[in-house]
């Protein structure tokens, strides 16, 4: 898609005003998405967001664009419909843990198997917002909200494994406070031809403050994080000094000069399992960055291929043969 | 046409043969082979296919019987028929089963070769029926069919399984024979069936040439029966319609006469699938067909479709319809053209997944959360299922509405000839979008004369505007949580779908304007309310019909209409939808309800019965 007009950031701000609380970690995702998009070079007639429903879900309100807010859980289907009707457009999803994978995790896996060319934003803060406060699929075990007053039973999920697990082209996770990091990975998953699955960390000030602090906090994010940077070793620490290698499935600390090369786009997506795992281990930085990308044939350029070679083949249907089909008689 | 007209060839007006058999016995494909020499004959014809909906029911048993019934007739008919005239049972179930319904006198064909002690017992029979007297008052022709056909195939080399396989054809052989049918339609079918298997088709044409043979060297039957050609239907080309298949036609026709791309988003559920099945094999018509993970996905998507400029649509049965309703709700909140079809079946739940019912209407009138109002019609054949989709489409097109297209079991899977439409009778109603801001800028929910608001394709400069499901403030459509804007959205949705009256015309009375008792009618009751009320006028009874294309809005008129008569009686296959939408509509009148939830169709000789009853009260 070819730039015909320079744009800035403020023209993708819509004329509403935006009614997230103070300091919710969806203004920094807004602002920063807000600036990708003026660096796609896409006309803002050809980008349309599409959400659920949830805080996260009020998004494409907030955009000069094309905007559809739908039903709880349901935003990666009407993208599926508007993608395949109308191939042109640039769609993105922004959905929330709750929508995305609990009332709507059937649509999502569904999507990323089939890999429609959609890009998905994932705002996961690990709480329900809107509905104020219940455990959400990505809630910890033990998490304490007004439903689970006794700590959560539920095990979560991990979103990235879970987007892994369905077969999608495109994986990666971002951190809503970390805006160069975040800018990097939607430009990544803007490139990507094919289903984008990007998962942000978000903090719900209100109902679940400082979920991702440990991770994310500033002054410890060298060293609770490690970068997955397709091409690049898994070094991470303040000092660059550490690495992440992988010894008998098992991801493992070591120095940084014998750290893994990192690749996004292995045939296998064990890799990447591998370090969606490093989750489940508190000693171990958490990976952030690329963990897949592979090109695949997309669902909505195979949709449309079947039209282009059924015309080839038959010819542009005629509705006049269409209905006189099969053996016809007169009555006079 | 090969009618040959022998001295002994006694001609019929009407005729109903009901083939029954195992569910593996292959009696769908021997009725539809049947069906379609009818209609290439150029006879009147009414299908009523009845199968269980186990795919293979333990073999022999009561369960397992599938059925097709086919009437074909010289003159004008609008029904498969009460009672057949004859029964083709090709083991000891389907005869039990089935014979309770033959016409007295009527001709029961047995294949004795399935008639060995196991296979009674596997039809629970404790005495052979062929023995004990249970056939007396029918004329029975006792054919060891397992035998014949093995004779017949003898020299294909086949396996014993696979010559066992071609008796269905047998008997349509013999049918064809008694009833002075050709065979070349089924001929060139098989041809073309087994194309890649040509040993199958010449079994299969060896199969039914011995059954027809049968008809000729064993004095079988008494003579042979003819039924000619209908000629009183309208003028035109015709050809032979499911109602699913007529369905599908209807939403590409729709499509084009709209100029719109469809985008059908489904997921497979009986009896609706052939819709999603007749679909994906159009895509030189750019059909674009996506089978959803669930019916909520495949609402949702086509929502999503039509936004995007497509004429999205949606095909399901009862259950999945429950599925879409929140789905629905946005569709009505953010006013897009989509066309729900709903084939209904019974209910509810599960309920009979492979028979008839009307019971979805309440739901297709009232089952959403908020005020939702939504158009609805039905067909009320196979082949008027082409004109009301047609419709389903227009009324999506010009009102930025969801439509629901209300179908069922027994159109979706039955046939009858239908007058092809010239395309010249087809009027477009082509969609128009936005191409650019108005002055004064653009306001997404603004309307025009039908109330309907305009249509902006994401990809157009300058029209970028976003929609949802949170009350939109009239005109701009921002979020709007104010209680007056709340009550005007909702009056104005509610208005617009009321407009669409305006579009529809005043249905017309079958029989005398005024008299005793109109028999009003929806769906697929129709042929049956028409049959038994032409019945009825023939001996001189005030007995009028109408039946309702639209149910909602409901056309204008019909409050002078039911005004003419001292009753309306009102026959549907549920425990009295419509009747209670007319009650509450029209207040002043006399609505009598008669229903039949069986998952059968009502008999003509059901109807008639009952129209005396309160005609004589
Ligand atoms: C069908 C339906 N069920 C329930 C709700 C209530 N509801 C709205 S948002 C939400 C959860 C949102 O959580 P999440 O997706 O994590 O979004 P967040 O608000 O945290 O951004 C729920 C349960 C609804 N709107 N629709
Ligand atoms: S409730 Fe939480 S997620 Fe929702 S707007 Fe407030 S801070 Fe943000
Ligand atoms: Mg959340």
């Amino acid at each position: 898609m070819a730039t015909n007009t320079t744009l800035t950031k403020k023209d993708f701000k819509s004329d509403q005003d935006v009614r997230w609380c103070p300091g919710c970690g969806d203004y920094a995702i807004l602002n920063c998405v807000q600036g990708v998009m003026a660096q796609l070079g896409v006309p803002r007639h050809q980008l349309c967001f599409v959400s659920g429903i949830g805080c996260s879900s009020r998004f494409p309100y907030y955009m000069n664009t094309y905007g559809f807010h739908t039903i709880h859980g349901r935003a990666t289907a009407f993208a599926t419909g508007i993608k395949a009707a109308n191939p042109e457009l640039s769609v993105w999803v922004v959905t929330g843990d709750g929508d995305g994978l609990s009332i709507g995790g059937n649509h999502m896996a569904h999507i990323l198997r089939r890999n429609v060319d959609v890009k998905i934003l994932l705002f996961n803060n690990e709480i329900y917002g809107l509905t104020k406060g219940q455990y959400s699929p990505t809630s910890p075990q033990g998490k304490k909200t007004k439903t689970s007053p006794m700590g959560s039973v539920d095990r979560p999920f991990d979103p990235v494994s879970f987007a892994l697990g369905c077969g999608a082209t495109f994986v990666a996770r971002t951190i809503d406070t970390h805006q160069k990091h975040m800018e990097q990975v939607l430009l990544a998953a803007a490139a990507h031809k094919g289903c984008a699955f990007v998962e942000i960390y978000q903090n719900c000030v209100i109902f679940n403050d400082g979920a991702f602090e440990t991770i994310t906090e500033k002054t410890v994010r060298e060293d609770h994080t490690v970068d997955l940077r397709p091409g690049e070793p898994l070094v991470f620490g303040k000092e660059h000094d550490k690495g992440i290698r992988i010894d008998s499935w098992e991801p493992r600390i070591c120095a940084a000069g014998e750290a893994e090369l990192w690749r996004a786009d292995h045939p296998s997506p064990g890799a990447a399992f591998v370090m969606a795992q490093m989750d489940s281990h508190p000693e171990l930085p958490r990976p952030i960055g690329i963990f897949r990308d592979v090109s695949v044939p997309t669902f909505d350029s195979g949709l449309h291929e079947q039209i282009r070679r059924a015309r080839s083949a038959r010819g542009p249907g005629s509705l006049e043969k269409l209905l006189h089909f099969g053996e016809t008689w007169t009555v006079s | 046409m090969s009618q040959t007209h022998e001295p002994d060839v006694q001609p019929f007006e009407s005729v109903v043969i009901r083939f029954a058999g195992d569910s593996g016995d292959g009696m769908q494909i021997t009725g539809n082979q049947f069906t379609h020499t009818a209609a290439v004959i150029g006879n009147d014809l009414a299908t009523f296919p009845d199968y269980p909906s186990e795919i293979r029911a333990p073999a022999g048993t009561r369960p397992g019987v599938s059925g097709f019934q086919v009437r074909f007739s010289s003159s004008d008919i609008h029904t498969p028929g009460d009672q057949p005239d004859v029964l083709v049972a090709m083991n000891p179930a389907a005869l039990v089963v089935n014979l309770k319904d033959l016409r007295a006198g009527g001709i029961v064909v047995v294949n004795t070769g399935q008639f060995t002690d196991a296979d009674l017992k596997k039809a629970a029979l404790e005495r052979n029926p062929l023995l004990d007297g249970s056939l007396k008052g029918y004329r029975v022709l006792e054919i060891d069919i397992n035998k014949r056909v093995a004779e017949a195939l003898a020299s294909t080399g086949l396996s014993a399984k696979e010559v066992q396989r071609c008796k269905n054809f047998y008997t349509l052989g013999l049918m064809y024979w008694l009833y002075s049918r050709p065979l070349d339609t089924t001929l060139k079918w098989l041809e073309e069936k087994f194309a890649k298997r040509p040993e199958l088709a010449e079994a299969n044409k060896l199969a039914m040439q011995a059954g027809y043979n049968a008809g000729d060297i064993h004095e079988f039957f008494h003579g042979r029966y003819e039924v000619l050609p209908c000629k009183s239907l309208p003028k035109g080309t015709y050809r032979n319609v499911m109602g699913n298949d007529a369905t599908a036609m209807g939403l590409v026709a729709g499509a084009q006469l709209a100029g719109l791309q469809i985008f059908l988003g489904s997921y497979p559920i009986t009896p609706a699938s052939g819709i999603l099945e007749a679909l994906a094999g159009y895509k030189e018509h750019g059909v674009l067909t996506f089978q959803a993970e669930d019916e909520i996905a495949a609402i949702c998507s086509a929502l999503g479709a039509s936004y995007a400029g497509c004429l999205g649509i949606t095909t399901t049965s009862g259950p999945g319809m429950a599925l879409k309703t929140e789905a629905l709700g946005l569709a009505v909140g953010t006013e897009l053209p989509l066309v729900i079809v709903n084939v209904q079946r019974g209910g509810p739940s599960t309920g009979l997944p492979t028979k008839t019912e009307q019971a979805d209407l309440l739901q297709a009138l009232f089952g959403r959360n908020g005020e939702a109002p939504i158009p609805v019609l039905a067909a009320s054949s196979p082949a008027d299922a082409f004109e009301c989709a047609v419709e389903a489409c227009r009324i999506a097109v010009q009102y930025m509405t969801p439509v629901i297209l209300l179908t069922d079991g027994s159109i979706a899977n039955g046939a009858e000839p239908w007058r092809v439409p010239e395309l010249s009778e087809l009027t477009p109603f082509p969609a128009k979008f936005l191409e650019r801001a108005p002055e004064g800028g653009f306001l997404p929910f603004s309307r025009n004369e039908r109330l309907a608001r305009p249509w902006a394709r994401p990809g157009t400069p300058a029209l970028e505007h976003r929609i949802g499901g949170i009350e939109r403030a009239n005109l701009t459509g921002h979020i709007s949580y104010e209680p007056e804007n709340h009550e005007l959205m909702c009056k104005l949705r509610a208005q617009k779908v009321q407009g669409v009256r305006d579009s529809i015309p005043t249905p017309e009375v079958f029989g005398d304007e005024r008299g005793e008792l109109l028999v009003l009618g929806w769906g697929s009751t129709f042929g049956a309310i028409r049959s038994a009320v032409e019945e009825l006028r023939k001996q001189g009874r005030a007995v009028s019909a109408l039946h309702l294309r639209h149910i909602w809005p409901l056309p204008n008129g019909l409050d002078e209409i039911f005004a003419n008569f001292r009753a309306v009686l009102v026959p549907e296959m549920n425990l009295g939808q419509l009747v209670r939408l007319l009650r509450s509509e029209y207040t002043q009148h006399n609505f009598l309800s008669y229903t039949k939830v069986q998952g059968q169709p009502f008999r003509t000789s059901e109807l008639t019965r009952k129209i005396l009853a309160i005609l004589e009260q």
